[in-house]
Formats: C-alpha cells, structure tokens, sequence
C-alpha cells in the first residue's frame, strides 16, 4: 500500500472577538491508499477542522493553517494557491459532509447538482455527463434514476439525500473520500445502509476515507485504523483492534468505558468521564487531558508528554506508558479509581 | 413496584397539515407504566415517540383515547388537579440550547416552579435552589449565571434541576443525551439513574440511540410510524425479539467491538419509511417488511400479549 496523505504537525488558529482559539495543535497522521482512517473525538476536539484543512478550506479571514505540511502526494495543500486547489477539490478529495438536508441546494435539481463537478473537472459533453450521473445515482442505490435525476432535493428523504451527496463526492473518482459525521443526522437503519454503501464503494474503486466521527460504533464497524482526538491533539492512534482491546490513553479508555456495551449480558454502571474538555483559547500546557484524568500525576499538568510507540501504527501520548511511572494496575489496587 | 402510576389506552394524535391531509403522529397506542419503572421507547424519525411524551404531560391534547395518571383521566381534570398534575408530572428537552431561557438567570429558571407552586420563599427558595444545583452536579454558585455561560452537559443538569424543582413523581425524558458527548452522555445517565433511586421517579424515556435504552430501561417500547410494533423487558426484547421491524432496527446497530465485525447478520430494509401523510393500508411496516403477508395490507395485525408481558401486533404470532 502506498502512501496517499500524510499531515505533519498541523496547526490551525481561528481570530475571534474573545482572542485566538488554537482548534488543532499539532496533529500529525498519515492515510495509505484503500484505507479507511477514523479520526474520533467529542466535539470541539479538532476534527472537523483537521478535514477543513485537509481540503483547503479552512475559513478565511479568521481561521489560519498555523503550521505544518498536508501532503497528498507530491504537493502540500497548505501551499497551493486557491486555482490549483479547486482542481483538487472534488476531483481528487472527494467530501461528504455531516447533514444532507443543508448540503445541497435546494433550488438546483438533483442531477444538475451531480453533473456540475463532473462538467468542472471532466472533458465531458452534457449528455456524457448526465450518462455518468445517472451511473452514480445507480451506484449509491438509487432506484428509478430518471425520474429521480431531475428532482428537487426536497423530494428525497434523508437518507437519500445522503446518497446524492455521496454520489455527488464520487462523481470524479477521488482517490480520498473525507467523510464527516456522513450518518449522524440519519436513523440506525438508513445508517447501516449508508456504512454498507460506503465500504462497499471503497472495494471497488480501492480509495481511502477519512472518517469523522464520535461515534464508536461506527468506528468498530468500519475503520482500517483510528486516531483518537482530544483538544486539538491526537492523544492516541493505532489500528481498530489496538484501540479498542488495548487501549494506552487514559481518555480513549474513558470513552470505550462510557457507552453501554450492548453484547454483554450484564448491566454495567456506565464510567463517564468527569469534569468538560480545556478552554482551547488558553490550552493548558501539559497533558490537555490532564484535568479529567483518574490518573493524572505531577507531571501530567506540567509537561506534554512525548509520544510513545507500540507497534508499528500504534502510538500514545501519556505518561503512564513513561518507564518512570508507576503503574496503572498499581494505582488502582492502591485504590485511587475503579476505572478499569 | 405494581402498581400502574400511568395507563394509556387507544390514544391517537393527528395533526391537521392543510389541504384536508392528517398526519397521524400516533396512531392508537396503548400501555402503562408502573411505579418506579423506566420504560423507554425508541423509534426512527417520525415514528410520533416525541409525540406520545409530550401527550402524556398534557402538551398535546389526544386526538382520542384516554391517558390516564394515578388513576385519573387527565383530560377530565379540574383545575386544581391539573395543577397538580402539571406538578408531578415533568419533562426534560432535547436541546439543552433550545429550552432554558437565554434571558433568565439559572437560579430564575429553577425557582420558576418553585414559585408557580409555592412551594418555598425567601431564604427556603434559594436554599432549595442551591440544594438542587448541587443534586445535579453543579455548583451553588452557578446560580447567578447565564444559561450561555454553562456547556451542553451543564445545560442539560440544569433543565434537570428544573424538572426536580417541584418535586415530580413522572418524568418524560425526551431524547435528554442525543445533543451530548459521548463522554457527556454517561454522567447525564448515571445522573438520571441516581435520581430515579433517591427521589423514587417514574421514568418514560425516549431516545433513538438502542444501547443507551437498554441499559436504562426495565422495558421497551418500539414504534414505527404512530403504531406500537413491540413492546417487552429490554433484555427480552434484545434477546428475543419478535416483530420483524425490531429485529431489523436491532441487527443495524453497529457492533461494540472490532474484534465482533460480521457476527451480527444484517437485515437491510428496503427503501425509506413511508411518508406518515400517506401511510400503508393494515400494517404500516408492511412495505419494508421481510415477511410481508396479504393479511398484512388488508388490516393492522392486533395488539396482543403473546408471551407473558411480552406484546407484539404483527399477524406472524
């Protein structure tokens, strides 16, 4: 597999009447072709706007890419002028967005909608075109594809929305689908549809998705590998099965712990994790986690701690995995929390 | 625990949408809580489970049927007993945005009640106020702050506070941790069932996330389109589900563990739920369901008892 994207130290700043809020502070991961990344957190956590960035769309004037480099394959996004970036848009990333009820344009009909970036990034005659976006409305499951291609958006339901508005981010075979929260709005049935659909896609046409989400479930459904956010830093990453059967941040741990297990029998106290995520226009200076921590020591409020590798994909940045530090087994028989 | 502190019987609500068209929201739905209990009841959008909460705490009028509280028919009430109902029975929102007013102090928002009833003055009333904060997980100080001042977790305690305010019995949970955090969500939960235990509450609990219904509730209620299609204790209802609708809703949650992918054989529903304007003929599930009869189109299966308190309308039992 080869490399598709890969983020290095990203910084990104908003200007805002109460100060600079630092959304993203240093994030770094990578996505290899066919791959399927999930990138998890609450909200407020940086995750949007890594994939804003990702795009080149963070909003101007207030919101600045701070720092780093995004390179999709020999070029750095943060670097190509506004022209070179709308002939990536759509044409090689590929994004789904969050709600399907704002994301079209309720004035234009669906098929219109379709064909507009095919027409921008593809030397295609209308009718060629239009052949190619009865194609995508086949592909995302659409039934009845004439009738439906000159619709309004209002005629379709949610879930269906959702389907144009993938049909639409495939129209010119992206190599990088950026997917951000694509089914939170929809009801667990419709779903379960559209994460079918989806990987689906990815096996036949071998292209890679970012995905957004706070969800673990869908996580666990459909991620290669995940990057756990938290206050604008990636705390934790690994592959799914890392993450979820041996978890080394305090805090991705707190979030497997708090939602109720459905698939085992017994039913168990759920384990929020107290207290709110750190104000980000004045981050803390250590751990951003620090605060909410069962564990936290010393050192923990003073210093971020370094990242510390597992395997090959995985890696945390804690300082319990520091060979100084005493162990998590040992602080909870000396009864400090019955966390795990 | 036997007693039956609300039943429902047959109610309907329709709303009337113009053009003579009736969206029939909920559409003649029967059960009953019993003390102490927590029934939850999930369903899609536009499945009218908002619309059975907000007719029980007497938002919405029934369209027909009968809701019945204490053994009182509520819409029978006199005034004194309204008021009196309208005190025991409370509702927690959805948004936490959208139902504190961005005008009014905390501490306002939570004596509201207290004064609407009388139930405390001066020194008594913001006493209870600040008791009632700290109940929630926050701080007495909070009182004197802006509802924009506190995040979505806080928020929610607050509308909480509110509800505790005027010492309910019955709280309708509307959707009270879809707008939350993952790890916001549990404290609400856990919040809800210390509650429940200390204050001895009823709880009608609607939500759309399945896990989080099972773990609160004693039974579930699933509805689809106005109807009630199952209605059983959650680890029945999770183990042995019988409507096929159930069964599908059940098999699309994602699973909890990556180690678990492809054990859950899916059941893919075709299509989308039909519009509520212009339901099916019989049963309402019809059109998506696997086992789809001619029976099916002709008349709305029964509901009907077929395991001891396990109810189901569907015409397979």
């Amino acid at each position: 597999m080869s490399r598709l994207l890969e983020v290095n130290d990203l910084k990104v700043s908003f200007r805002t009447y109460g100060g600079e809020i630092q959304a993203v502070r240093g994030v770094s991961f990578y996505i290899d072709e066919g791959e399927t990344l999930a990138i998890v957190g609450e909200s407020g956590c940086g995750k949007s706007v890594t994939a804003q960035a990702v795009m080149g769309m963070v909003p101007v004037p207030h919101g600045k890419v701070k720092n780093g480099q995004i390179l999709f394959g020999d070029r750095d996004i943060t670097k190509l002028s506004k022209k070179k970036l709308q002939q990536i848009r759509g044409s090689e990333i590929g994004m789904i967005f969050q709600d399907p009820m704002t994301s079209l344009n309720p004035t234009m009909k669906i098929g219109t909608q379709i064909r507009e970036g095919i027409l921008k990034h593809q030397k295609l005659s209308k009718n060629e075109a239009k052949e190619k976006a009865l194609e995508l409305l086949r592909l995302v499951g659409i039934s009845d594809v004439e009738k439906r291609y000159s619709q309004y958006p209002h005629e379709f339901s949610g879930g269906m929305r959702q389907r144009v508005v993938i049909a639409i981010a495939l129209a010119c075979d992206p190599k990088l689908i950026i997917a951000d929260e694509p089914t939170t709005a929809l009801d667990v049935t419709i779903q379960a549809q559209i994460l079918d659909l989806l990987k689906d896609i990815q096996k036949k046409r071998n292209s890679s998705i970012i995905l957004i989400t706070h969800d673990l479930g869908v996580v666990a459904e459909v991620a290669d590998r995940v990057a756990v956010m938290y206050a604008g830093v990636v705390v934790e990453s690994g592959t799914v099965d890392e993450i979820f059967e041996n978890p080394k941040h305090p805090y991705t741990l707190g979030l497997l712990k708090s939602v109720p297990n459905l698939d085992s029998p017994d039913k168990e106290r759920l384990i929020p994790i107290d207290g709110s995520p750190p104000d980000l226009f004045a981050p803390p200076t250590g751990c951003p986690f620090a605060a909410r921590c069962p564990f936290a020591m010393e050192v923990c409020v003073m210093h971020m701690p370094d990242k510390e590798t597992f395997s090959d994909h995985h890696y945390a940045k804690c300082w319990l995995n520091d060979n100084r530090a005493i162990k998590v087994e040992e602080m909870i028989t000396a009864g400090s929390e019955q966390l795990v | 625990m036997s007693e039956n502190v609300l039943e429902i019987h047959d109610v309907k609500k329709h709303f009337n949408v113009g053009n003579k068209q009736v969206v029939k929201s909920v559409d003649g739905i029967s059960f009953s809580i019993k003390k102490g209990e927590t029934l939850g009841i999930v369903g899609e959008s536009g499945s009218g489970k908002s619309t059975i909460g907000r007719t029980i705490v007497g938002l919405y009028e029934a369209t027909a049927g009968k809701v019945v509280f204490e053994g009182k028919e509520i819409s029978q009430l006199d005034r004194k007993e309204k008021r009196e109902f309208n005190r025991k029975m409370q509702m927690i929102f959805q948004d936490p945005h959208a139902s504190l007013n961005p005008r009014m102090r905390v501490g306002e928002i939570i004596a509201e009640g207290i004064d609407a009833y009388g139930l405390a003055k001066g020194k008594a009333k913001q006493e209870r106020v600040f008791q009632l904060l700290e109940r929630v997980g926050l701080h007495p100080d909070h009182a004197t702050r802006f509802p924009h001042e506190f995040s979505g977790g806080q928020r929610q305690r607050i509308g909480i506070a509110r509800a505790l305010a005027v010492q309910p019995s019955f709280i309708v949970a509307d959707e009270p941790i879809s707008a939350l955090d993952v790890s916001i969500q549990a404290q609400v939960v856990n919040l809800l069932e210390d509650l429940q235990k200390e204050e001895d509450l009823t709880y009608l609990f609607i939500a759309h996330d399945l896990a989080m219904v099972k773990h609160i509730s004693d039974r579930i209620g699933v509805m689809y389109l106005g109807k009630m299609m199952e209605l059983a204790e959650s680890q029945t209802l999770f183990q042995e589900p019988l409507h096929p609708y159930t069964n599908a809703l059940l098999s699309a949650i994602p699973v909890s563990a990556p180690k678990l992918r492809g054990t859950r054989e899916r059941i893919v529903l075709g299509g989308d739920p039909p519009s509520p304007i212009n339901p099916p003929s019989g049963c309402p599930f019809r059109t998506r369901c696997p086992s789809t009869m001619e029976r099916c189109a002709v008349v709305m299966p029964e509901w009907k008892e077929v395991k001891k308190d396990h109810w189901v309308a569907c015409h397979l039992y």
